[in-house]
């Protein structure tokens, strides 16, 4: 036998999941925009609805076009499948109900995105699963917070403002000392800057929204299961070891050595919350995986120059950008993150309220809205948006200050960005 | 479910539904490094049409327990153990890889027991390359990823096995991740040893079916053929149907999931053909 090799991730990102449409030969996958699928016969029916044949039943379920989008992510994230979701949200809502209830417990990280904190924090709780926030970078404090009922441990590759990097390894053995899988966002990193897989994490979720789809065209999310936590042998999880009399008593730890987790959340989460996406938006994001690694490039070189340029900057008080050697993860981003540190970062401006206001109106080149990961350069200003109700005090309980700036760093000449900020620096010193 | 005797203490997976009693009992071998769940798509459909099925995990596999064992002769005879042990007289016996090799073992020395036989991805010898049985002994990780590479004639097989989204192939990475260290080593051993296929071949009753994937280089179609060969001529020296080949195109090793429709289709069209099928003793 002659020495085959697994195809390299730049390969996947162009071909996982996918080969010629068998019907027309179309090359590109195509956007099968249809609810349904016909059924060759009730013998066919009965099967695809059983479980007993694989196949397209219902869009809700599945889909052809966006199985190739499961199927690439899973490839390029070392998982055992995928499940694309209308939103990240909704992808961090499916990890985590397939798996919690009423009277469960989470421990996350309190580095979190504002709207992941929003569901964890507020509307989980008014459906009876509890969330301890901790420090990201405190293993004594994540296993402190595990008690008999938690069902999971969750943060962010790289977390939110500060840009904590998630020492994975260390925290996934937390998780799993404890019989307890470690889901992660990965959102910010991508499979391209790391595989959370490869370093313990157990279940990924992305909002494909930011650098998969990578041109600020869609709303969607993916939930990857690694395959490598062993739900049986914790003992945690009777949704996934015992009968499921919502499908037919399926056990589906028996069902599925590897993968009864993406059963249940496919034959239960889907099914009912229903929170699927479309056949179309994943055709985009499929289009912009594509070229993820050539665009992962260029966002984290640029990321590289502005950080630099804003770090030497004496308008500016600090950049928080793991790359840059005052980062206090430094040193293991270099080792999680060899690649780079991704194109979102936030900065401290020597200025008030009103100066980070004038700095954003400023600019013309980055665009002020509440997103990352195009391929646009963008800027928010917490202050005056997403945190505008909050005092100065309650802002720096947060982290964050009147004066900080979030930037997604996009695919625009490096030259012509600093250009545009020096303009906005210049309009937020004057006054 | 668990099946137990003084001899054995086995998990069989009854397709997800209960084994019924007076249905045709048809039994799955997995191959080396695996376990029951790679037959779940042919399991589930054969136990929701008419079949009483048991996919087991052979010993030291997933959830059976005790030793591995560390011949296909051994491992027959606890295949006929837990026949004992579910007191089922008569079975159909389909495996897989090593599994083929153990179900045509277990056929030769019991064959009273043995309704029909489906041999998939099998060969005879089944020699281990030097290669992969190094890498078993020192490397398993590097192991697992060449068994992978050469047991799959595509990372894109589609409709995805269970189901769409699924990726077939990191499926079956993992699962050989969750076997105990040292099985893959005893299993390519088993294989590597045993010489007794064409012997085996000689004392067959049952009608037969082998399945080939055109693309298999595990166990490629050609090195089927003198097992085929022989199989035939011994069902027409005792007067019974020629055996039934099969090759699935565009399909490699992995052949259950990677074309896990063609698969059942052949399967349970051999075992509908031959229903009420008498062992001869």
């Amino acid at each position: 036998m002659s020495e085959r090799h697994y195809h390299r991730f730049d390969t996947l990102a162009v071909h996982a999941g996918s080969s010629p449409d068998p019907t027309h030969g179309a090359r590109v996958t195509p956007v099968y925009l249809s609810a349904a699928f016909s059924f060759r016969d009730s013998d066919q029916a009965a099967a695809l609805f059983n479980m007993e044949q694989a196949g397209h039943v219902y869009s809700r379920i599945s889909n052809p076009t966006t199985a190739v989008l499961e199927e690439r992510m899973a490839a390029l994230e070392g998982g055992v499948g995928a499940i694309a979701t209308a939103s990240g949200q909704a992808a961090l809502h499916l990890a985590i109900a397939t798996i919690a209830g009423a009277g469960s417990h989470i421990v996350a990280s309190r580095a979190l995105y504002g709207g992941s904190h929003n569901l964890l924090h507020y509307t989980l709780r008014r459906f009876g699963i509890e969330t301890s926030f901790v420090d990201p970078r405190d293993p004594d404090a994540w296993r402190a917070a595990i008690r008999p009922e938690s069902r999971l441990l969750f943060g962010e590759t790289l977390g939110n403002p500060g840009l904590d990097v998630l020492d994975i390894p260390t925290v996934s053995a937390v998780a799993h000392e404890a019989g307890l899988p470690l889901l992660v966002d990965s959102t910010f990193t991508t499979p391209w800057l790391m595989r959370p897989a490869d370093h313990g994490a157990d279940l990924i979720v992305h909002s494909a929204t930011k650098f998969l789809s990578g041109h600020g065209t869609v709303i969607g999310g993916v939930l990857i299961d690694t395959g490598r936590f062993d739900w049986e042998a914790s003992g945690r999880f009777p949704e996934l070891t015992e009968p499921y009399e919502g499908f037919h008593g399926m056990v589906f730890a028996e069902e599925s050595t590897v993968a009864p987790f993406l059963l249940r959340a496919r034959r239960e989460g889907l099914r009912d919350f229903g929170a699927c996406m479309s056949p179309f938006n994943a055709f985009q994001i499929l289009q912009g995986i594509e070229t993820l690694p050539l665009r992962m490039q260029r966002h984290v070189s640029n990321a590289r120059v502005i950080a630099r340029f804003l770090a030497d900057h004496p308008m500016v008080r600090s950049v928080s950008y793991p790359d840059l050697p005052d980062h206090p993860d430094h040193v293991l981003a270099q080792d999680l993150l060899p690649r780079g540190s991704g194109a979102v970062f936030s900065f401290e401006l020597k200025t008030d309220r009103a100066g980070g206001r004038r700095f954003v109106e400023a600019l013309r080149i980055f665009s002020h809205l509440a997103n990352v990961g195009d391929a646009r350069s963008l800027v928010i200003h917490p202050a005056s948006t997403t945190h505008f109700r909050m005092d100065a005090a309650a802002l720096s309980g947060m982290g964050i200050g009147e004066g900080t700036l979030r930037v997604s760093i996009g695919l625009e000449d490096p030259e012509d960005l600093i250009a545009d900020l020096k303009t906005a620096l210049r309009a937020a010193e004057k006054g | 479910m668990r099946l137990r005797s003084s001899r054995v203490d086995a998990y069989a997976y009854s397709g997800g539904c209960p084994v019924r009693e007076g249905e045709p009992t048809v039994v799955f071998i997995h191959g080396a490094q695996h376990d029951h769940s790679v037959w779940i798509l042919q399991s589930r459909y054969l136990a929701h049409h008419g079949y009483a099925v048991l996919a087991l995990d052979l010993p030291g596999h997933g959830r059976s327990l005790g030793p591995v064992r560390s011949s296909i002769e051994d491992l027959a005879d606890w295949v006929l153990d837990v026949l004992d042990a579910a007191a089922i007289p008569r079975a159909n016996l389909i495996g897989h890889s090593m599994g083929s090799l153990i179900a045509l073992e277990a056929a030769a020395r019991r064959p009273a027991a043995v309704c029909t036989l489906s041999l998939l991805g099998t060969s005879a010898p089944m020699q281990v390359s030097p290669a992969l049985l190094n890498a078993a002994r020192d490397d398993e990780a590097r192991a697992f990823d060449l068994i992978n590479a050469w047991s799959h004639s595509t990372v894109n097989a589609l409709p995805g096995c269970p189901g769409p989204g699924f990726s077939i192939f990191n499926q079956n990475r993992r699962l050989m991740e969750r076997q105990a260290p040292g099985v893959l080593l005893n299993d390519f051993a088993a294989c590597n040893a045993y010489q007794g296929a064409l012997e085996a071949a000689a004392r067959l009753t049952c009608p037969t079916l082998f399945i080939s994937g055109q693309r298999d280089v595990m166990t490629p179609p050609r090195a089927t053929s003198s097992l085929v060969a022989a199989v035939g001529e011994r069902l027409r020296t005792i007067g019974r149907p020629e055996p039934e080949a099969i090759r699935i195109p565009d399909c490699g090793h992995a052949m259950m999931a990677e074309r896990p429709a063609e698969v059942l289709q052949a399967l349970k069209t051999f075992l509908n053909r031959h229903l009420g099928s008498k062992p001869v003793d």
